[in-house]
């Protein structure tokens, strides 16, 4: 479909919906497409390609709500799924807080060109995609006698989307991505330890196409002779791509949901300090290329440059309008888009050689976190580090703690921001950390 | 169950009556000789036999030895009540057919959400080039195949209305609220799925499925003296209607708020290596993570699993047993038939402490020259089948529950969890436990909660030295994720004593 026609179809189903009974409705139709080529023993393994549409509505009627979606597109089914829809809807409780956004917050219009998508999207060869995949497999295959098993995928997806809003919003977005993936599983003893490389960017141009392979390899080796070592308290360095795993439940301790629900460790804690001064974290939707730039959030408000963290005091909670409205507060967008650190002076090296006995953290396996209160225990993977020098993997080990007590011991945050994700997140070293294992 | 085209034009409302136009050679379809059953399935999806071996042709166009069709319509509805009101309803349609081709164990895929001939056809030519030599593909003979009948239901999801479902989800809230002051939040849901699967191949099977599951749940939250806890608790089966009760709103309940309870005096325990006592049911996330996943035959047929050289070989006590079961009555892992169209089994994966079989899908199966054991399960249309879980659990073993306390000086004994995880080729794997407690000398004594627990695969299945003979099946809504795709699954246990386990907690 193009744009036009998904405008279209959306203001017809909302113009549908508000003549049979709704009073207020948000349509989206989003369509995308995607392809993935995945070789193993120089031969293909997986070939697969996919395009998808669907619409969904959020349907606001005599002051009760519901939301619904479906792939069947054509007019006719269309207007029958709504109106059962909106009949349905009737028969559950009145809710006083569910409206549409405050027009005057929506987004307007004239918003810089944020670089989310490859113009060229169609114009790669598919046989290079193929080719590239092949070449990542030749990074690894044969280049050690104990790999056991090298696969290697190209994959690529593109994202359209329009919304329209009865109370006056209309916009669109899209977004790109092309990546490749490497994975190696490697004979060392009983285990078969396997790593993997990923690299990604929004335009095919700017992919970095070699490297995966040969890093994914190296990765997999280090990891032959893992154990784990006697339990006990120490520093631990977390690396810039696994951050994301141990931030997201502070970022989740931030949702109005969460908080409206009593299922964060950070309510009524707006302009206290409750982490590290040295954690300053702002929220930027406008950042050129940025995976998380957006010009309006899933609602349609107006995004805006915020400060999270600012020295270790929380300065914003993520409020969409419904959880606002609970709350009595105004809703800022109930989502994150870029998260930007403020970064130290060490790179991941330099963190490991100020770090006198400690863990480097490569990988995470399973665990959780209580959003009540904080409390964390989750499977790592890593390496030990002696006098600022990296002497041998470790796995099978767990660390335990709470989420205010480790971020509020952040020994040091490192400037080597990971670029292939919304959270830019740096590789960060935290003091006193409790691991378990002999 | 045989889909009425009258409850599907009702209940979904995704076909006007207008638009209900065949194509003119669906007459032509009567001179196969199907059942009036498959036939409603060809009716539901609008194809016609002809139709469905035109599109393997079109996939086998290119030289590949193998290809399946998988049409599936999910109807998807959910309930959900926050703050004292049922005050949101969800619901979703999706639509389509996957389309697969196989060339030895290499796989095209595609899908199309169009099942017009043409979008069909196009999407089979995609899937086609995972070969390179085109040739004739001579259509194959139709050969129907009944579906098992392993979740019988009374009432149709599609049959019962918004109207229905909110008392239910009304009163689990209000039970909650009902059986301790402390409870200052709930939050309830009630989510059922429908799903229409017909399925064609170009070794001329034809086969169907209809698929009803059902979960619900609550979320309790309490507050004691400033401190905040919750808990979960939830219950899913393929199941209609009628396994909506008071006495499951109750058991649910009750549960919820047990749990929470306990949580308020909970601390952690010591942390690393010790006696860990898995108790009967939900704990069978060990056999899930610790050998589930890393017997499923795709990682060892790629070599990658840590238990790829282990088949025939003995890897855990002589009384342990170990199944992997597709059978289970109304059960949320059950499935009439795999999304490969093959027989669902029930599979030993461990006999008498022997290495049996491994979780196959039909390009394992192949690979290892054995039979389908009824394990390639996919998420939906769009994703193509891999070999999966379905029910796994562990038959009773010989000793007591007292047996087994009595052998531990200081552990833990847990039985509440949520998740876990594994790593295949190093065999970690984890599991993270809402609740339990510490034992000493025998006897449970304080309250633990929120810590993960480590071990290694095959050392934890050698480590189990003991079993007692009170199995039990967990229905909670159990999700397995794989390379992207979740599918439902359940799983149990007796309760056991595994040697050690890495436990998180404090090193004070």
């Amino acid at each position: 479909m193009t744009k036009e026609e998904k405008y279209i179809l959306a203001r017809w189903a909302m113009n549908h919906a508000l003549e049979n009974g709704a009073q207020e409705v948000s349509v989206s139709i989003a369509n995308s497409k995607s392809s993935s080529v995945e070789v193993r023993d120089q031969k293909i393994d997986k070939l697969e390609q996919a395009i998808q549409s669907g619409l969904s509505i959020r349907l606001f009627v005599d002051g009760k709500y519901s939301s619904h979606s479906t792939n069947r597109m054509k007019k006719e089914e269309l207007g029958h799924f709504i109106s059962e829809a909106i009949e349905g809807t009737k028969f559950l409780a009145e809710d006083k807080f569910r409206t549409l956004p405050d027009p005057d917050l929506y987004y307007k219009g004239d918003g810089m060109d944020l670089a989310s998508i490859d113009k060229d999207f169609d114009k790669v060869d598919p046989q290079e995609k193929i080719d590239l995949a092949f070449k990542a497999e030749e990074e690894a295959l044969g280049k050690d006698e104990r790999i056991i098993s090298v696969s290697a995928s190209y994959f690529d997806n593109l994202n359209e989307r329009v919304m329209v809003n009865s109370n006056g919003f209309e916009g669109d977005n899209a977004n790109s991505v092309f990546g490749v993936y490497t994975s190696v599983s490697v004979k060392g003893g009983d285990a078969r330890p396997e790593a993997g490389w990923n690299e990604s960017a929004i335009k095919y141009a700017d992919l970095v196409k070699e490297g995966s392979g040969k890093i994914a390899l190296e990765k997999a080796l280090s990891r032959i002779g893992q154990t784990k070592i006697k339990s006990g308290t120490m520093p631990m360095i977390v690396e810039n791509r696994q951050v994301g795993r141990l931030f997201s439940p502070l970022i989740n301790a931030l949702n109005g949901a969460q908080i409206q629900q009593k299922n964060s460790f950070l309510i009524d804690k707006l302009g206290e300090k409750v982490v590290s001064e040295k954690l300053t974290l702002t929220d930027d939707p406008f950042i050129v290329g940025g995976r998380g730039s957006r010009l309006f959030d899933g609602e349609g408000l107006a995004t805006k440059k915020r400060t999270v963290f600012d020295k270790g005091v929380l300065k914003m909670y993520y409020i969409d309008t419904y959880y606002g409205k609970k709350l009595e507060m105004g809703p800022t967008s109930g989502s994150t888009t870029n998260l930007v650190f403020e970064t130290g002076n060490k790179d991941l090296d330099a963190l490991v050689a100020s770090v006198k006995r400690g863990i480097l953290v490569t990988g995470f396996n399973g665990g959780n976190h209580n959003g009540t209160t904080g409390d964390f225990s989750y499977g790592i993977d890593g390496f030990l580090i002696e006098n600022g020098k990296i002497v041998q993997p470790v796995s099978e080990m767990n660390i335990t703690g709470n989420m205010k007590t480790l971020w509020s011991d952040i020994g040091e945050i490192g400037n080597d921001v990971y670029l292939s994700s919304s959270w830019l997140t740096p590789s960060i070293l935290f003091e006193n950390v409790d691991f378990s294992g002999l | 169950m045989k889909p009425d085209r009258r409850d599907f034009i009702k209940t979904s409302g995704m076909f006007a009556v207008g638009s209900m136009v065949l194509p003119t050679f669906m007459q032509s379809c009567q001179n196969v000789q199907i059942s009036a059953n498959v036939k409603s399935y060809l009716d539901h999806f609008e194809v016609s036999t002809e139709m469905l071996q035109k599109v393997i042709a079109a996939a086998m166009s290119k030289g590949g030895n193998y290809a399946d069709l998988f049409f599936e319509h999910k109807i998807t509805n959910s309930l959900s009540l926050e703050d004292g009101q049922v005050n949101r309803a969800f619901s979703n349609v999706d639509f389509g057919v996957g389309i697969r081709v196989l060339k030895g164990d290499q796989t095209g895929f595609a899908y199309s959400e169009n099942l017009g001939m043409d979008e069909m056809l196009n999407a089979a030519k995609m899937a086609a080039n995972i070969a390179d030599q085109p040739k004739e593909f001579a259509p194959v003979g139709i050969s129907e195949k009944l579906p098992a009948d392993f979740y019988p239901i009374a009432q149709n999801w599609t049959d019962v209305t918004i109207k229905d479902k909110v008392p239910f989800v009304q009163q689990l809230n209000d039970k909650v609220f009902s059986l301790d002051d402390k409870v200052n939040k709930v939050n309830v849901f009630l989510g059922d799925e429908t799903s229409y699967v017909l399925f064609y191949n170009s070794e001329g099977r034809l086969t169907y499925d209809y698929r009803p599951m059902m979960r619900i749940g609550a979320v309790c939250v309490m507050e004691k003296d400033g401190q905040i806890e919750n808990a979960y608790s939830a219950r899913s089966f393929r199941s209609g209607f009628e396994v909506m009760t008071d006495a499951l709103v109750d058991e649910i309940a009750g549960e919820a708020v047990e749990k929470t309870n306990i949580l308020f005096e909970a601390g952690k325990p010591k942390a690393g290596e010790m006696p860990v006592v898995l108790g009967a049911g939900g704990s069978g996330i060990l056999l899930h993570e610790a050998i589930g996943h890393t017997f499923e035959a795709d990682f060892n047929r790629k070599g990658t699993s840590i238990f790829s050289d282990k088949l025939g070989k003995k890897v855990a006590e002589n009384f342990i047993n170990i199944i992997d079961d597709g059978t289970l009555p109304n059960d949320r892992g059950a499935i009439n038939i795999d999304d490969e169209g093959n027989d669902v089994q029930k599979t030993y994966l461990v006999k008498d402490g022997i290495l049996n079989s491994y979780i196959h899908d039909r390009i394992s199966a192949e690979h290892y020259g054995v039979a389908p054991t009824g394990n390639g399960r996919r998420e939906s249309f769009r994703n193509m089948p891999l070999p999966r879980m379905r029910s796994t659990y562990m038959e009773n073993g010989p000793h007591t529950v007292e047996e087994i306390f009595a052998q531990v000086d200081y552990g833990v004994y847990v039985d509440n969890f949520s998740n876990g995880e594994v790593k295949i080729g190093a065999g970690d794997f984890t599991f993270f436990v809402k609740s339990g407690y510490i034992i000493e000398k025998g006897k449970l004594t304080k309250p633990i909660k929120d810590i993960n627990i480590v071990g290694n695969g095959p050392q934890a299945l050698a480590d189990i030295a003991m079993a007692a003979n009170d199995y039990k099946n967990d229905s909670g809504t159990w999700t397995c994720g794989k390379d992207g795709q979740s599918v439902p699954v359940t799983l149990g246990l007796p309760t056991v004593l595994v040697k050690k386990m890495t436990v998180g907690g404090t090193n004070a």
